[in-house]
């Protein structure tokens, strides 16, 4: 369980999180949505131990996530940062293997290998190993990251907006990859989107931010509804069912 | 793994290379006793070593903790630093005693308060919330000229003569070492290396960039404070023991990257110190034999050393 207690984030005088308390990954794929600003990255940063909160704690089962070893939360809790890039020129095989520096620090085992070529066969990268990141398509990248994400073998995965430059085909195979992950794998994952509608789709529970705060956290159905997504949006938004996935109509 | 067995034939390619160079300058063009040559020139070729081996690592790392590969360690303003150090001791106690004064205590006040103030100015500008790569360039330079500024003011009150002595110093001079000096910068360079070899495969992982690295498990913080310490001590064990060297570190650590093929530090760093002994040791015989004038290889070498920084700039400018 990743628990938030009183979490609080200010820049200056722009608080980013204000007194949030949640709790996350109990099991499945949790939604992080919100507007621009609500404060979502600055709370993956936080989990990620990238940033640290102006007060309160977080713990991932048990570990503080301020004073536990490093090397042991990423064991447990894997980030991927939106628009993840890497300066150095590597190849695929690389990358994924970079995912084992946790357990083995760089010296891969026979295990290691194992976890390695399995990510790899998951995300169908088997054959573009040897290729560098610089020569695959944004959505080939996106998946080598994933792997490497996957070869981790932690039991979170936190995605911060996994679909950004992706085109509409990429953003629905990331979303199935994404489901596969937490119902074949056992993972929970957490992911931060922008669109409503693929959060309904494929996660199980979604949890709203706005201005710092949670306003919304509930399961899809009881999410998608217009009275909700008036409290998240602050624009009336319909609401229609298409074979029985809800729809949030926020064009008009 | 192919990559890993073609860098490790180049690698090996160049090592021979370098140790071939190194025969040739010292057991080729004898003009009297072998002895006494040997010994001049050994002391010569360990200086070089030291030097290469300190430029070379710290310059890789410096540009991996960075993510920028056209700065050196030195644009902290090293170079201004140290001579601001040796004017203000030849101010303080004048030409003649800073010549005879113990070698070996002025490279250890040149050392310490170089250490000292590298790891101040980069853990205060990198280490903190800020990290700001330009923040950081901007104080090195403003720094730079100050303490540049301020030494000229000191030498304007100089006597001419303890000028002249002073003025002996500001160019890297690698052919006559102390004996003392260089055992002790030896010593220095190979504890530090010894501490980077520890950390080669954390460095592989620091070159995937801040957010990677902590999501892997590295406490980038700690480790980024421990490699500008031994920078620091890299950078000023080399210094105090030839002078300041600004732009070679750049040439040899830009070479080391495309002559490995590789992003692993573990090939990187050893590549760019024998690169920087190869061309030491190419320069200082060309120089030499060819040309016959002795001491002023480090002139060329920032010459050629600045022409590269700017087309590093120029390239990067025009994509």
């Amino acid at each position: 369980m990743i628990a938030l207690d009183h979490l609080t984030k200010r820049y200056g005088r722009f608080v980013a999180l204000d007194d949030v308390s949640l709790e996350l990954g109990d099991s499945g794929v949790t939604a992080l949505l919100g507007p621009n600003g609500a404060g979502k990255s600055t709370l993956f940063g936080i989990v990620g131990r990238l940033l640290g909160p102006d007060a309160g704690t977080v713990t991932v089962d048990g570990l503080d996530v301020a004073r536990a070893q490093s090397a042991e939360l990423a064991r447990t809790l894997a980030v991927l940062r939106q628009d993840a890039h890497v300066t150095a020129r590597l190849t695929v095989m690389d990358l994924v293997e970079f995912g084992r520096f946790p357990h083995s620090r760089g010296r891969l085992t026979e295990e290691d290998r194992q976890h390695i070529e399995r990510a790899l066969g998951y995300l169908e990268l088997g054959d573009l190993r040897d290729r560098f990141l610089d020569e695959l398509s944004g959505g080939q990248r996106q998946r080598a990251f994933i792997a490497m994400v996957l070869a981790q073998d932690t039991k979170y995965v936190l995605l911060d907006e996994p679909l950004n430059n992706l085109d509409l085909r990429h953003m629905a195979d990331m979303m199935k990859l994404i489901r596969r992950l937490a119902d074949d794998l056992g993972k929970a994952v957490i992911v931060v989107l922008h669109d409503v509608n693929f959060a309904a789709r494929y996660a199980d529970r979604i949890v709203a931010l706005r201005d710092g705060r949670v306003v919304a956290d509930a399961g899809v159905a009881e999410f998608m509804t217009p009275h909700v997504l008036q409290s998240v949006y602050g624009a009336h938004v319909d609401v229609r069912e298409v074979d029985g996935t809800p729809v949030a109509l926020y064009y008009s | 793994m192919r990559i890993d067995a073609k860098t490790g034939v180049r690698v090996g390619v160049l090592a021979v290379a370098v140790l071939a160079l190194a025969a040739v300058y010292l057991f080729t063009n004898v003009p009297g006793s072998l002895a006494y040559a040997l010994r001049i020139r050994g002391l010569a070729l360990g200086a070089m070593a030291v030097v290469a081996v300190a430029v070379g690592a710290s310059t890789v790392i410096f540009h991996t903790i960075t993510g920028n590969r056209v700065l050196t360690p030195s644009i902290m303003g090293f170079d201004s630093f140290y001579m601001l150090v040796s004017t203000v001791v030849v101010f303080v106690s004048g030409g003649v005693a800073f010549l005879r004064a113990d070698a070996t205590v002025m490279w250890g006040i040149q050392v310490a308060v170089m250490v000292a103030f590298a790891t101040l100015l980069f853990t205060w500008l990198f280490g903190g919330k800020r990290r700001s790569l330009h923040l950081m360039l901007l104080v090195g330079i403003v720094l730079g000229t100050f303490f540049r500024a301020l030494t000229e003011w000191l030498q304007r009150m100089l006597d001419p003569l303890d000028f002249q002595i002073l003025s002996d110093t500001a160019f890297a001079s690698m052919t006559r070492p102390d004996p003392t000096l260089l055992a002790l910068s030896a010593a220095v360079v190979v504890l530090a290396c010894a501490a980077t070899v520890a950390l080669l495969r954390t460095l592989d992982v620091l070159a995937l960039g801040r957010e990677t690295a902590v999501g892997l498990g590295v406490n980038h913080r700690r480790v980024v404070l421990i490699l500008f310490v031994l920078i620091s001590v890299m950078v000023a064990a080399s210094t105090a023991l030839v002078g300041p060297i600004l732009f070679f570190g750049l040439i040899v650590a830009n070479l080391a990257y495309s002559l490995a093929g590789t992003f692993r530090h573990r090939w990187t760093v050893p590549t760019a110190a024998l690169l920087g002994l190869g061309s030491l040791l190419a320069g200082q015989i060309i120089l030499e034999r060819v040309f016959g004038f002795g001491s002023s290889l480090s002139v060329i070498i920032e010459f050629a050393g600045g022409l590269f920084f700017l087309y590093l700039v120029l390239r990067k400018g025009a994509r």
